[in-house]
């Protein structure tokens, strides 16, 4: 595929259809793969990779680079597709500048991941099949790709692209996912459960903020809690509660048009499960309002910026669980 | 050199936390290590090393300087600081061990950070020697032993052992309290374990990694390089790299309205973000690229060339395992390694 990928954006460059290529360059070691764009042959030859761990949603930086002269070429993969779909729909993303490859993906593991998993020292990685081969400081070991990915694509919702204007490879289907699971266990704990649970994961927070830069949907140009006139921009916690509230507000913020493509998990590097603050959005919007995926149609209303006279009322919070 | 079975490790750390704090890295709910303070039933991570670096100790992420507290036409003037008690941290790296160093270098000149000051007077540093370095890790380039860690005590374990070697007067005070439960001996089991570290630290990627033409003499060269448009572009202007680095050591002074008064604290601040060192007249740093290239400039190039050649950096490698883009400093120094040959 990366053969395929390299050959395409050449001819591209080379017809002048497209000014630069955003993709994946590789790093210094197997899985440091970093977002990149390229502009020429030569760029594309040295550095360019599509492989295992080219986990990142490049759909963020089409804000930017779509606002450069000219038309960028972008590989999204089938769930990158969401993001660049629903950015459109936010009108954050300069359509006809923007030339979109849908490419294959079987699932993306990364550096971290695989550490979890016991693999240290980690000096070259390669896929054959279902089965990763690991060279490391202590050894060789091999493990089954499913056994290295993580939650976000073991739970993979779509291997279909949304959008594209050409596509390499097969598109694949919607997948019945168990991505609501964890959510449903959580519905299932006691508020007092529930609340230790989220007290637990959020207290280690470090507000480095790279949940909400890397998120396709936080896009504002100044967030309210960088700006200093908002009256709540702090870069310290005014007391042990203020980091949840900042990831329960980001949840309100983008609930509707979160794709669930799980960056924000991703990039966490206290491993906080932030995706599952989403889940509970986009699984409480399913069941109020009927099933509704961000991203899908890009011309579909939000049911959170819609108004149908069977819309809920407030009161529903009592039929299911709430206090009153 | 004192030693100790590996079995009697809790009562080492009970013997200890009873007279003073002890903190040491334990696994958190992720599985990842975080310093906590000890309590019973707490184990040592297996875990390289901790996900936030020691540096908390002594440079907390968000510290109250100052009250001021107002009534009518008066106000008072209060220190927020209650005595700093004495403490302990375990198992700390070496490559940390060099960042309190370094720490030092910018807190401890004149005029001194009192409040930073009084942490490292009542904290002692127990070291623990690395026996399986990571790829990422690239610290003996700075001309660290993780072999050999420093400290008030240095540690080593090797298979059911703890072995321990004070290094300083605060380090043989911890020793003479947990004499009754240490014996003598030891060294030959040391050296041998530091041989075999040192052999798997001669085959790390990074081990060779050169900072050659780094530092003030090439300040504007690399100031002015046309690499850091490239080596930022896909930089989310986060703060993971400044947060779990062991030496980024840039607050903000910020005052926080209390109702009836001011408490003025200070908090981590980072290079990265689009408020840093902000000004009446905005951000003398404009865009993302100037923002990556103060971090990256400050640790290779201004502070060298304000401390007689010493990095700031001391090459623990969170940030090539957290940057959510993988970029990282030693990416940075390979880039620019072209730019001052």
């Amino acid at each position: 595929m990366q053969e395929m990928m390299i050959a395409k954006a050449r001819e591209l460059l080379k017809s002048g259809a497209v000014q630069r290529v955003l993709g994946w360059k590789a790093g210094e070691f197997a899985y440091d793969v970093e977002p990149a764009v390229f502009e020429s042959a030569q760029e594309l030859e040295k550095s360019f990779v599509y492989n295992d761990f080219c986990g990142s949603n490049l759909s963020k930086y089409l804000i930017a680079q779509s606002r450069k002269e000219g038309k960028t070429l972008v590989f999204l993969k089938p769930c990158d597709t969401y993001s660049f779909s629903q950015l459109l729909a936010e009108h954050r993303i300069v359509r006809e500048n923007v030339y979109a490859i849908g490419i294959p993906c079987q699932g993306k593991t990364d550096g971290e991941t695989l550490k979890g998993k016991g693999f240290t020292g980690i000096l070259s990685a390669q896929c054959e099949g279902d089965t990763f081969t690991v060279h490391t400081l202590y050894g060789d070991k091999t493990a089954a790709r499913a056994d290295v990915l993580p939650e976000r694509c073991l739970n993979c919702k779509s291997k279909k692209h949304m959008i594209y204007d050409e596509l390499l490879g097969e598109d694949g289907e919607v997948l019945d996912s168990h991505r609501f699971d964890m959510v449903e266990k959580l519905e299932k704990m006691t508020p007092d459960e529930r609340f230790a649970f989220w007290r637990g994961e959020l207290s280690r927070c470090i507000r480095c903020n790279a949940c909400r830069n890397v998120c396709p949907a936080c896009t504002c140009e100044k967030c309210v809690f960088d700006n200093d006139a908002s009256g709540i921009a702090q870069k310290a916690a005014a007391d042990s509660f203020e980091e949840n509230m900042f990831h329960i507000i980001r949840a309100f913020h983008v609930a509707g048009r979160c794709t669930d493509c799980g960056e924000c998990s991703r990039v966490c590097p206290q491993n906080i499960p932030l995706h599952l603050l989403n889940r509970k959005f986009i699984k409480d919007i399913n069941e109020l309002y009927g099933a509704y995926q961000a991203g899908e149609d890009p011309d579909a209303k939000s049911p959170l910026t819609d108004y149908t006279m069977n819309d809920a009322e407030p009161g529903i919070v009592y039929h299911r669980g709430g206090n009153q | 050199m004192k030693q100790l079975s590996l079995e009697k490790l809790n009562d080492l750390f009970a013997l200890i936390g009873q007279t003073e704090a002890l903190y040491l890295p334990v696994d958190d709910a992720a599985g990842q290590a975080a310093y906590r303070r000890w309590q019973p039933g707490y184990t040592l991570s297996k875990a390289l090393n901790t996900v936030r670096s020691a540096k908390d100790f002594f440079f907390p992420q968000t510290e109250n300087l100052v009250d001021f507290k107002m009534q009518g036409k008066s106000i008072e003037v209060i220190d927020p600081r209650t005595e700093q008690e004495n403490f302990v941290l375990f198992g700390v790296r070496a490559c940390d061990a060099r960042s309190f160093s370094i720490l030092d270098k910018v807190f401890l000149a004149d005029p001194v950070d009192t409040y930073y000051q009084s942490r490292r007077e009542h904290g002692t540093i127990v070291t623990l020697a690395c026996t399986r370095p990571e790829e990422t890790c690239f610290c003996t380039v700075f001309g660290i032993d993780p072999a050999e860690p420093a400290g008030d005590v240095s540690c080593w374990i090797e298979e059911n052992t703890l072995f321990m070697k004070a290094n300083t007067p605060k380090g043989d005070a911890l020793l003479t309290l947990a004499a009754p439960l240490l014996s003598e001996g030891g060294d030959d089991a040391v050296a041998a374990q530091q041989a075999a570290t040192r052999s798997v630290l001669a085959r790390l990627p990074l081990a060779k990694l050169s900072l050659d033409g780094m530092g003030g003499e090439s300040m504007l060269k690399l100031f002015d390089s046309d690499k850091w448009a490239e080596l930022s572009q896909a930089c989310i202007g986060c703060g993971t790299c400044t947060f779990v680095c062991p030496t980024c050591q840039c607050y903000d002074i910020k005052d926080f309205n209390t109702g009836d008064g001011v408490r003025r604290f200070r908090c981590w601040d980072s290079c990265m973000y689009s408020d840093f060192t902000r000004m009446a007249h905005g951000n003398p740093r404009l865009t993302q690229r100037e923002r990556f290239r103060q971090r990256f400039m400050h640790k290779l190039v201004y502070f060298p060339a304000n401390n007689h050649g010493e990095y700031g950096c001391v090459g623990c490698g969170r940030c090539l395992s957290k940057c959510p883009v993988s970029m990282n400093i030693v990416k940075v120094a390979k880039a620019l390694e072209g730019e001052v040959k």
